[in-house]
C-alpha cells in the first residue's frame, strides 16, 4: 500500500483543524475512547469539537488555535496517510515551513466569506517554495455562504492567479463545509452543482510522488561501521541513507569534497549484499578501496557527480526571532555534513502579497530571502528545483543550537 | 531502471534506520530506553538494521518500576544476552529510597509518574546526551505534537512552544552541556504497522502480548487489570479468570489487559483492524486522569 504525506494550510480560524477532524471522524478513524472524550467537552451548540481531535496542547484548547504540528495517521482501503495539521497564525509560520517540507500535497482552506488573505498567498508560496507539486483548494464554511456557486467560483478565479503567477502544476478545487461533513469523504447534495470528487476520494486517487525517483544518485555517510572484531577485522562499512536514483553493486563512484575514486565492492541493506538500493533506502556501502571516508561525506556515481562549491546562493525561511544580518556566522548543516559558514549578501526579499523580490538589508522572522553563503569547505550544490532531498539544508546557531533558517540551493 | 518497489513499511523502516544513525553520528553518549514492550523490541531490530555486523554504539537502559510483569522482565534479561549488547537497569525502588518519595496511593498504585525522577537520574549518573524511545505519535495527543528529536533542558522539561522546526528529514541535535535530546525514530509508525513490521520480520515478544489464561481483577469502567501483589484490594473486587492479552505493556498497576482468543501475530492484526478502542483507551488508566496527563508528565520530564 502508498503512502501519502498531505499537510493543510491557511488561515487561522479557515478550519483546518476541523477539516482534519471530520476527515478522520467520517472515514470512521477516530477510536471510541477518543471520541468519549471529546464529547464530553461539547460545545454549547450540542456539537462534537472535532478540532480538539489535533489541537493536541492545553494552550492550544484553551486559545482554540492550532501552535505547533500535529501528525496524525488515517488509512483507508485504498491508501494510508499522514497528515500534518500546521498552524495557521502567522507567528507560527516557521511550523507551516515544518510541515511543508515532507509533504507530497497541500490543502490550502480558504472562508468562503473572507476569499484570499494574505496567509494564502503566504502557505502558498511556502508550499510551492518548498516543492509540494499538488494542491487542493478547499472552499470552506460554504453553509456560511449559502452554498453558492458564485462565491466559490470567485475564490477559484482569485486562487488562480496566485497559481499561475507561482506556476503550480496540479491544482483540485473543491467547495466543502468542515463542520458539517460537506464533499469531505462524501459528496454533498447541498452542493449539487460541484460534480468534482470529494476531498477524500481526491487524496485517494492523486498521483503519490513519493516512487517518482528520476534524480542522479546521491548517498551521504551518517556512519561508519568497524566492528574490528577478528573475523571482520577489516570490514569498513559506510552507513547512510541513498537521498536520491540508484546505486549499484560495481558503480564507479567518487567521494566528495575530496574527489577521490573507488569501485562499490558491496551494497547492503539489513545486513543483506544487494546488487541495487534506491532512495529513500538505508544502506552500508563497502569501497573496493581504502580511501579516508568519514560522516558528512558524500558518495556519488562518478559519471554523474554534481559540483561542489563554497559559495552558495540559497533561499532561506528565516525562523528566529532575531534578524539575519549580513556578515553573521553560523552552521550550515547539509543532513550529516555541517560545516562553518557565513551570510555573505542579502540579495532579495520576496513580498508575500505581491511574490516581487526587492532589496533587503536584513532578514526579519519568517522573511523569504535569498542569500549568498560562504562556508568554511566545500558541499555538494545540487539546486533544490532539480533534487527535494540533496538540495536542502538548515541554518545552526552554533551558540544556543537553534534552528534558524530552512535552506534551499538554488546554484552555486 | 531497476524496479525496486518500496511499500509504507520499507519507508518507514528507512526512516527509522537514518534516524537512529543520526543519533549514533551526532552525540556522543547516547541510550535506548528499553521496557521490553513491542515498540522499544521493534527499536532493537531496527538497530540491528542499522548498525550490524558493528556493536550498537549504545547501551540499552531500562527504568524498571518494580511493577513489571516477571515474564517481561525474563524476555528483557534474555534479548539484551541475544543481541549481545549492554543492559543497564536502574529502579524506582532505589529512586524512592534514595530521595525519600512517596509512593502513590489509591487503590491501584501507578509508579509511572515516578519513573521520570529515576529517568533523570540515570541520564545524569551516565551523562546521557540523547534517549532513544519507541514512543509513537498515534498514541496520544500530546505525543502528536512532539518532534522526533525533542530537545529537553536539563531538568528535562518539555517546552512544546519552544520546539525546534524540523526541516525535511534533517535532524539538529546540538545542544547545551547538560541538556539531552529524545530521539523518537518510530514516530510516524502507528499500533497497527508495528505489528505488520513484527510480523514481517518475525520478530519474538513476551508471551503476555497473546491471549492467555490470567487471573484479573474486574475494574468499575469493565476493564480487567492483571492479578499482582501489587494491587490493594478490597473485599468486594471481583477476581475472575479469562483469557487474555496485552496491547502494550507498562506498569502492571495501571496497564489493562484485553479479552481476546488472538495468540498468534496474525490474529492480533486482525482483531487491530476491527478494534474500536484505542491502545491508551483500551489499556491505560493513569492517562485518563485529566485531559492534559501525558502533556503535564512530558513538560515535567517524562519521556
Amino acid at each position: 500500500m502508498d503512502l501519502l504525506r498531505f499537510i493543510t494550510c491557511g488561515s487561522v480560524d479557515d478550519g483546518k483543524s476541523t477539516l482534519i477532524g471530520r476527515l478522520l471522524y467520517d472515514s470512521d478513524s477516530v477510536s471510541l475512547d477518543v471520541l468519549a472524550t471529546l464529547e464530553k467537552r461539547q460545545t454549547s451548540t450540542g456539537n462534537v469539537d472535532l478540532a480538539l481531535l489535533t489541537d493536541g496542547l492545553k494552550a492550544e484548547r484553551e486559545q482554540g488555535i492550532t501552535i505547533d504540528v500535529a501528525h496524525k495517521y488515517f488509512t483507508t482501503p485504498r491508501r494510508k496517510f499522514i497528515i500534518t495539521d500546521a498552524p495557521g497564525h502567522v507567528q507560527y509560520t516557521r511550523n507551516m515551513v515544518t510541515g511543508a517540507s515532507n509533504a507530497d500535497l497541500a490543502i490550502v482552506l480558504v472562508d468562503a466569506r473572507q476569499g484570499v488573505v494574505e496567509q494564502t498567498r503566504r502557505h502558498t508560496l511556502v508550499a510551492a517554495l518548498l516543492g509540494i507539486r499538488h494542491f487542493v483548494l478547499a472552499v470552506n464554511k460554504m453553509d456560511l455562504v449559502g452554498h453558492d456557486e458564485a462565491v466559490f467560483q470567485q475564490i477559484v478565479a482569485d486562487y488562480a492567479a496566485i497559481a499561475d503567477h507561482l506556476k503550480l502544476p496540479h491544482i483540485v478545487a473543491i467547495p466543502v463545509s468542515a463542520l458539517h461533513g460537506d464533499n469531505i469523504v462524501k459528496r454533498s447534495r447541498k452542493l449539487s452543482w460541484y460534480k468534482g470528487p470529494s476531498l477524500l476520494e481526491h487524496l485517494e486517487s492523486v498521483p503519490s510522488t513519493a516512487d517518482a525517483n528520476p534524480h542522479e544518485p546521491r548517498f551521504q555517510v551518517q556512519y561508519v561501521i568497524r566492528p574490528q572484531t577478528e573475523e571482520l577485522h577489516d570490514y569498513r562499512g559506510y552507513a547512510g541513507r541513498i537521498q536520491s536514483g540508484t546505486y549499484r553493486k560495481g558503480d564507479r563512484v567518487k567521494i566528495l569534497p575530496s574527489g577521490l575514486e573507488s569501485v562499490i565492492e558491496a551494497l547492503e541493506v539489513s545486513q543483506q549484499e544487494v546488487e541495487a538500493a534506491v532512495a529513500p533506502q538505508a544502506v552500508v556501502i563497502r569501497l573496493r578501496d581504502d580511501v579516508d571516508v568519514s560522516r558528512g561525506d558524500s558518495i556519488v556515481v562518478a559519471d554523474h557527480a554534481p559540483t561542489t562549491t563554497r559559495n552558495l546562493e540559497a533561499t532561506l525561511c528565516w525562523m528566529d526571532e532575531r534578524p539575519l544580518q549580513p556578515g553573521r556566522k553560523l552552521l550550515v548543516q547539509h543532513h550529516s555534513a555541517v560545516v562553518k559558514a557565513s551570510v555573505s549578501a542579502i540579495l532579495s526579499k520576496t513580498n508575500i502579497q505581491t511574490y516581487a523580490h526587492s532589496a533587503a538589508e536584513s532578514a526579519q522572522l519568517n522573511d523569504i530571502v535569498r542569500v549568498q553563503i560562504k562556508t568554511a569547505v566545500p558541499i555538494v550544490a545540487d539546486s533544490y528545483h532539480n533534487n527535494r532531498t540533496a538540495g536542502a539544508f538548515i541554518l545552526v546557531d552554533e551558540l544556543t543550537g537553534d534552528t534558524l533558517a530552512a535552506g534551499l540551493i538554488e546554484s552555486s | 531502471m531497476s524496479t525496486i518497489h518500496l511499500d509504507y513499511l520499507d519507508r518507514l523502516e528507512a526512516e527509522a534506520i537514518h534516524i537512529l544513525r543520526e543519533v549514533a553520528g551526532q552525540f556522543e553518549r547516547p541510550a535506548l530506553l528499553f521496557s521490553g514492550g513491542k515498540d522499544s523490541i521493534a527499536l532493537t531490530r531496527l538497530a540491528e538494521k542499522a548498525f550490524r555486523p558493528g556493536k550498537f554504539p549504545f547501551p540499552l537502559v531500562h527504568i524498571d518500576t518494580g511493577h513489571n510483569f516477571p515474564e517481561v522482565l525474563a524476555f528483557r534479561d534474555q534479548l539484551a544476552a541475544s543481541l549481545g549488547e549492554k543492559l543497564i537497569v536502574r529502579s524506582v525502588e532505589d529512586t524512592i529510597k534514595q530521595r525519600g518519595l512517596r509512593e502513590p496511593g489509591g487503590k491501584f498504585p501507578s509508579r509511572n509518574p515516578l519513573q521520570t525522577y529515576t529517568l533523570l537520574d540515570v541520564i545524569e549518573e551516565f551523562e546521557f546526551d540523547a534517549c532513544i524511545g519507541g514512543a509513537r505519535r498515534d498514541e496520544e495527543k500530546a505525543r502528536a505534537k512532539e518532534r522526533i528529536f525533542s530537545v529537553r533542558d536539563e531538568f528535562g522539561q518539555w517546552d512544546p512552544r519552544r520546539q525546534r522546526p524540523e526541516l525535511w528529514n534533517i535532524y539538529n541535535g546540538r545542544i547545551q552541556k547538560g541538556e539531552n535530546v529524545r530521539v523518537f525514530p518510530i514516530s510516524n509508525w502507528t499500533e497497527l504497522d508495528v505489528w505488520n513490521y513484527i510480523q514481517r520480520e518475525k520478530i519474538e515478544l513476551p508471551n503476555i502480548y497473546f491471549a492467555h489464561e490470567r487471573t484479573c481483577v474486574v475494574l468499575p469502567s469493565g476493564q480487567l487489570l492483571g492479578l499482582t501483589e501489587h494491587l490493594r484490594l478490597d473485599d468486594t473486587d471481583e477476581i475472575v479468570s479469562r483469557r487474555v492479552r496485552f496491547r502494550t505493556v507498562g506498569d502492571s498497576t495501571c496497564t489493562a489487559a484485553v479479552e481476546s482468543e488472538a495468540d498468534t501475530v496474525d490474529d492480533i492484526i486482525l482483531d487491530l483492524l476491527q478494534a474500536k478502542v484505542s491502545e491508551r483507551g483500551a489499556t491505560r488508566l493513569d492517562d485518563t486522569i485529566s485531559e492534559t496527563g501525558m502533556e503535564d508528565r512530558k513538560r515535567n520530564g517524562y519521556f
